[in-house]
Formats: structure tokens, C-alpha cells, sequence
């Protein structure tokens, strides 16, 4: 993708209105609110069956929602058909016409939209008054965009003969060629392999960057949601649980299941009990934590992998268990640590130069600084201290660069 | 030497079944041959020359050809329609794709008699209607005119469930997203989805049913034998019956066995320039 668009892209932010749908008995949204700004990068991020989808296609009109409006830009679009939509949208399995080529792929938006009915008739159109005049227009734009997608010498070719790669651009550039106010991506890199996916998500960042028009991108895949968002919108069982900038969603997340869902490894979770004010226990040790929990009250204690360090000798918020597993991950060693009382392993992220010091069936003892528990009530709400308005550590995410 | 082995019995029979049999026509169709005789003997292309010089055979191969051109297009447009017809419709499926396939199902010699007398000029339900209706009658089966057209509706008829279901299975095999692009693409009114998708989309399924049916359509029989004989004249002769007429009513086995000669030469060759030029045209994922 080289040389910028020179077209002005029209404003567009989102409003969608408490929308709800169901399939069936099944609800698949409930009640889903959330505003978009313009030239915004808003990422869905939800396991499958999340009604993560629904909710895009409902933005784009191919389904209806059972109640809530839609707004984008000025007008409210319920109702509207998604041509009247001005969305564009890439599909996970691309739907690239595979009897056309990539040009006429590409330029079927334009043609449906600037050509008559009978303008567009097999053999009879061109000869219609003004076609030939558009079809011309029509095709130079094609191969401008095909050029600015650095896909301009396979127009002549079928969606069959393409490498993944190439056919996803493809898509976007039909999806491009018309400057809608607003792109839609149904996991549009799902089908590819884990190499090109990571080049390809770079080119859809810096397509972002370059067009500055929004763009509403789906997906389960964390590492995507996490380098590509200017916000993610985490779902979970048809309902929007955080809404925040992707190094927010890691490190400050407002709900249990959003910290167990993003982070690789998955975040450990130890069951406590307060004893005392800012002092709890889990599995028989004392635990500083930064929380105005009464004393009694059931806590889930969340620590990331990474907010271990190796101590000396036991202590207060310190682990201790014996090692399983080493993985080394070049940069990081994954370490599990079984431990009295838990009966899944604990997993910490120890810098790779540990590798010589670090034995099988070896002792550890980790520790963790209080400011990195993140601390979850019963209900799985992030219990937040008051008192002090903390400000979470932001750890650099580079685990999602995988 | 295994291979030999297992392949062996397939082997022999084809021979037996398929090539012993179309070499003896070959054979047959050079001699003078009559069925039950004794003897025969050699008269080189006569046979041939005999039924390119018959006005009857040219008229029964000329209502041939009439016959697939109105079958064909007739039964594949009505086939995608109808298929297209229930797959959008969300009620009572299985039941429009039942009725539909019935008359594929069903015996045609029996329901030739059925349709005869539905076709019967006084007493047949088609003649009655259209005089209700104040539309002209016909006896439809002795007039010159309809004979064939109307054997051709019933051809149509018959096939017509076989096609609906090919087709169906067809169109559940387009993926959903392509209708989805269009209709993001704007290509959302029917006529452009139909184009844009649908019929693309359709295109190795339309080859088959459109080589299959355009078979079947030059084999028609049972029907002519059953209803019309051919007649009046030979307003509604086609291959098969001829040949069926000559080789064993007339008992002229060599005659026949030209004729059926001309009739493998004509599907033969049908098929290949089917296969041939749709394939070009025709989009296979």
C-alpha cells in the first residue's frame, strides 16, 4: 500500500441506541449502546457466538435489530439499505464475485452506483447514451486504487488465482473504491496465515491512518484488537462489558471475565478472603491489596503474569510452589508453578536471562507488588480503592506482537 | 497384476453391456438384415443412403431437434424459477419441492394416459376449461399443429422436478457473504443479484441440467409411443420412435439399426460441443 487517496472522505461517527435482537428464544444482543467518533478505530473483541458479528451486520443492514436505532453521521439509518448506508464492508471470507476479475470485482460498487439499469446491460449498455463516458471514469479509479493497494498488475486476473493475501486486498479495495464514510471488518484476517496476518494488520492500520475515516473492525483475536484500536469494545454474551483504549483493557480492566479474556497468558486468578482493611488472604498467605473491601468479603485476586518478580524467601504477597513447565519464548520464559492448594498451574513471565538459574521441580518464590493485584468482587466487578485514585501501571503490551 | 484382476470384472462387463453391443449396431446397420431371419448380407451404406432420402425420417429428426429446443429452455427456465420460487419462500418447502419432483418419479406411460384424458377433445378437463374460458379448443393430440407442442409442455412437465432440484441443491451452495457483498456492493435489486451472483454461481449446475435434460429430451418416447404414435402424419415423429417403429413393428432391423447409428452420432456429438463450449464459459470454484 504506497501513495495516498486524494478524495475528501465524508464525516461519519456512530451512535448505536440500546439496540437488542434475538434469534429465535436466543438473545443474541442486549441492549448494546456505544458511540463511535469519527475517523475512530473501534475494535469488537468477543469470543465466538458473543453476538459480536450481529451487531456489525446490523450496522451495515444486513440484519434488523429487534429494537434501538442506529445512527451514522447525521441521519438515522434504520431501515436504510446498506447501499444507502455509505458503509463499506470486508468480509472474513473475502465474497470476492469469482467469475470476475479483480477489476470488475472492484468496480461493481462503482457500477451499481453510477450506472443506469439498462446502462448496465451485458451488450446493449455500452452502447447507451454516456456509459462508455463513466465506464471509463469508472475503471481509472479502479486502477488508481488498485495501485494505492499495490495490487494494480493482477487486474486482469480471477479471485481464484490469487494467494490469500492478495485477495484481501482485493477486498478492501472494493471495498475503498467508493469512499464510504465508514469501513466495516467482519474478521477479515482470520483466513490467513499467522505471517501474513501480522503484515496485513499493519496495512490496515496505516490504511486507517491514511484515509482517517472510521472504521469498525470485528474480531476474536486479541493480538488484532490490541495493536490495531484506537478503543475495543470487549463482548461477552451479547452484552458490551468495556469499552477503553486497548492498554486499558489489559492492565485496568472493569471486569473479571474482560481480564481473563484478554492476555496471553491468561491472568491468574486466586480466591480470597479480607481479613482486614487493604489485607487479604489466599491460599494461607497474606496478601497487601490497594482495596476498602470491609473484612469478610469474597475477592478474586487477578495478577498478569508479568507483575511477578523472584524473591528470596516466603513472605507476605509472596507465592510459593514448585516449577512444571518452562517455556521459553526467546524474550520471556513462561514459568508454571504448582502450587498447595491451586489446582491449576500458576504461570509467570520471568525475563529469559532467569533461563540458567530456573530448574524443574526447583522452589520459587514469586512476588507481586500490591499495585499490580488487580482486585474483582463476587459479582466479577473490579473492586477500585477509593481512597487514593490510583492510576494502574501500563505495562507494554509486546506479548500481543506474536 | 491385482489391479488386472479388480478391475477385470468392470472391464468384461462394459464390454459385454456397452461396446459389444454398439459395434454389433454398426454391424447390423451395414447389412440388410431383418429380424428373425436367417440370413443377411452385406449392402455397404444403403441403409444410410435409404434414410437421408426418407421425408419421414428428415421430418421425425426436424421434430427431434423442435422438440429439445422447446424441452430445454423451457424446463431449465421453469426449473430455476420454481427453485428460486421455494428457496426464498420460508413455508410448506418440502412440500412444493415433493410436488414438483412427483411427475419425475412417476412412470410417464402411466401418466401419458392421464394426460390423455385430461387432452381428450369433448371430455378432457383442458378442452372444458378453455371453452369456459372462451378460449379456442383443439383436439390436441390429432391436429398437426399441437402434437408436437403439446408433447413437448408434457416433456417439459416431467422434467421440470428434476431440474428444481438441482438447482436447489445449487443455489444452497452459494455462500451467503456473496449476497451479502452484493447488496453492500448495491447490487440488491433482484435482477442485478441474479446476475451478479445467482446465475454465476449456478454455472456448473446449469451445464449438467442443461446437458442432462437436452438427453433426455432426445430420447423421448414414451410419451409419442403412448399418445400419438408419431402421428397425425409425421407431425409428432421423433428419433426414438422411428427407430423403435422401423426395427420392430416394420422388423427392418438394419434400417433401425441406421438410425440409431444417426441418433448416437447426434447426442455424442451434442455432448461434446455442450461440454466444450460451456466450459469456457462456465465458472467451476
Amino acid at each position: 500500500m504506497r501513495a495516498g487517496l486524494d478524495r475528501k472522505w465524508p464525516m461519519s461517527d456512530i451512535h448505536l441506541h440500546h439496540i437488542t435482537k434475538s434469534f429465535g428464544p436466543t438473545p443474541v444482543l442486549r441492549g448494546i449502546s456505544l458511540a463511535i467518533d469519527h475517523g475512530e478505530f473501534l475494535t469488537l473483541l468477543g469470543p465466538s457466538g458473543c453476538g459480536k458479528s450481529t451487531l456489525l451486520r446490523i450496522l451495515a443492514g444486513l440484519e434488523v435489530q429487534d429494537s434501538g436505532s442506529v445512527r451514522i453521521g447525521e441521519g438515522l439509518v434504520d431501515g436504510l439499505r446498506p447501499k444507502l448506508r455509505d458503509i463499506a464492508m470486508v468480509f472474513q471470507s473475502y465474497a470476492l464475485y469469482p467469475h470476475m476479475t479483480v477489476a470488475a470485482n472492484m468496480a461493481l460498487p462503482l457500477r451499481m452506483r453510477r450506472l443506469k439499469f439498462w446502462q448496465r446491460l451485458p451488450i446493449l449498455g455500452r452502447l447507451m447514451p454516456g456509459a462508455r463516458q463513466v465506464s471509463v471514469e469508472i475503471d481509472a479509479e479502479v486502477a488508481r486504487t488498485a495501485k494505492a493497494l499495490g495490487i494494480g498488475h493482477l487486474l486482469s486476473r480471477k479471485p481464484g488465482q490469487l494467494s490469500g493475501g492478495q485477495r484481501q486486498r482485493v477486498a478492501v479495495g472494493r471495498a475503498m473504491v467508493r469512499h464510504p464514510a465508514v469501513f466495516l471488518m467482519d474478521e477479515p484476517l482470520s483466513n490467513l496465515d499467522a505471517k501474513l496476518r501480522v503484515q496485513m494488520r499493519a496495512e490496515i492500520k496505516d490504511l486507517h491512518r491514511r484515509l482517517g475515516v472510521t472504521f469498525v473492525y470485528v474480531t476474536h483475536d486479541q493480538a488484532e484488537a490490541m495493536t490495531l484500536s484506537d478503543r475495543v469494545a470487549v463482548m461477552l454474551d451479547g452484552e458490551l462489558i468495556q469499552v477503553a483504549p486497548p492498554q486499558d483493557i489489559y492492565a485496568d480492566p472493569d471486569d473479571r471475565r474482560v481480564a481473563e479474556f484478554v492476555g496471553s497468558p491468561k491472568i491468574n486468578l486466586l480466591d480470597a478472603i479480607v481479613r482486614e482493611r487493604g489485607l487479604a488472604d489466599a491460599l494461607g498467605i497474606s496478601f497487601k491489596i490497594l482495596s476498602d473491601a470491609p473484612p469478610g468479603t469474597a475477592l478474586a485476586l487477578g495478577i498478569r503474569s508479568e507483575a511477578f518478580h523472584l524473591s528470596e524467601g516466603a513472605g507476605v504477597n509472596t507465592l510459593t510452589g514448585a516449577v512444571r513447565l518452562i517455556e521459553h519464548m526467546g524474550s520471556d520464559l513462561f514459568v508454571h508453578l504448582d502450587l498447595a492448594g491451586l489446582d491449576h498451574p500458576l504461570i509467570a513471565r520471568l525475563a529469559a536471562e532467569r533461563a540458567s538459574q530456573i530448574a524443574l521441580g526447583q522452589t520459587l518464590h514469586l512476588s507481586v507488588n500490591p499495585d499490580r493485584i488487580l482486585v474483582f468482587g463476587q459479582d466479577g466487578k473490579r473492586l477500585r480503592s477509593s481512597g487514593s485514585a490510583e492510576t494502574p501501571k501500563v505495562t507494554p503490551i509486546r506479548q500481543f506482537a506474536l | 497384476m491385482a489391479a488386472y484382476a479388480l478391475a477385470g470384472p468392470a472391464v468384461l462387463l462394459l464390454f459385454l453391456l456397452f461396446f459389444v453391443p454398439v459395434i454389433a449396431v454398426f454391424v447390423i446397420a451395414l447389412t440388410d438384415w431383418q429380424f428373425g431371419a436367417h440370413t443377411f448380407a452385406f449392402v455397404g451404406i444403403a441403409n444410410f443412403r435409404e434414410v437421408f432420402g426418407d421425408d419421414g425420417f428428415r421430418a421425425s429428426l426436424l421434430n427431434t431437434v423442435i422438440y429439445v429446443l422447446i424441452v430445454v429452455p423451457g424446463t431449465v427456465i421453469l426449473g430455476l424459477a420454481i427453485a428460486m420460487l421455494i428457496e426464498s419462500g420460508r413455508s410448506l418447502r418440502a412440500f412444493y419441492r415433493a410436488i414438483h419432483f412427483l411427475p419425475f418419479m412417476a412412470t410417464l406411460a402411466a401418466m401419458a394416459i392421464a394426460w390423455e384424458a385430461l387432452l381428450h377433445p369433448t371430455i378432457g378437463l383442458v378442452n372444458q376449461t378453455f371453452s369456459a374460458l372462451g378460449l379456442p379448443t383443439a383436439n390436441w393430440l390429432r391436429d398437426e399443429v399441437t402434437a408436437l407442442p403439446v408433447l413437448a409442455i408434457i416433456g417439459i412437465w416431467q422434467n421440470l422436478g428434476f431440474a428444481m432440484v438441482l438447482f436447489l441443491a445449487g443455489l444452497k451452495s452459494i455462500p451467503r457473504d456473496l449476497y451479502d457483498a452484493a447488496e453492500i456492493d448495491g447490487a440488491d435489486l433482484w435482477l442485478d443479484r441474479f446476475r451478479t451472483v445467482t446465475l454465476p454461481m449456478l454455472g456448473p449446475v446449469l451445464m449438467f441440467v442443461v446437458i442432462v435434460v437436452a438427453l433426455r429430451a432426445f430420447e423421448a418416447f414414451d410419451t409419442v409411443k403412448v399418445l400419438t404414435k408419431g402421428g397425425p402424419g409425421h407431425a409428432s415423429d421423433v428419433l426414438l420412435y422411428t427407430l423403435y417403429r422401423e426395427s420392430f413393428e416394420y422388423l427392418r432391423t438394419g434400417y433401425g439399426a441406421a438410425v440409431a447409428v444417426v441418433f448416437l452420432v447426434i447426442v455424442v456429438a451434442l455432448t461434446l460441443i455442450q461440454a466444450r463450449v460451456m466450459d469456457k464459459r462456465v465458472h467451476y470454484q
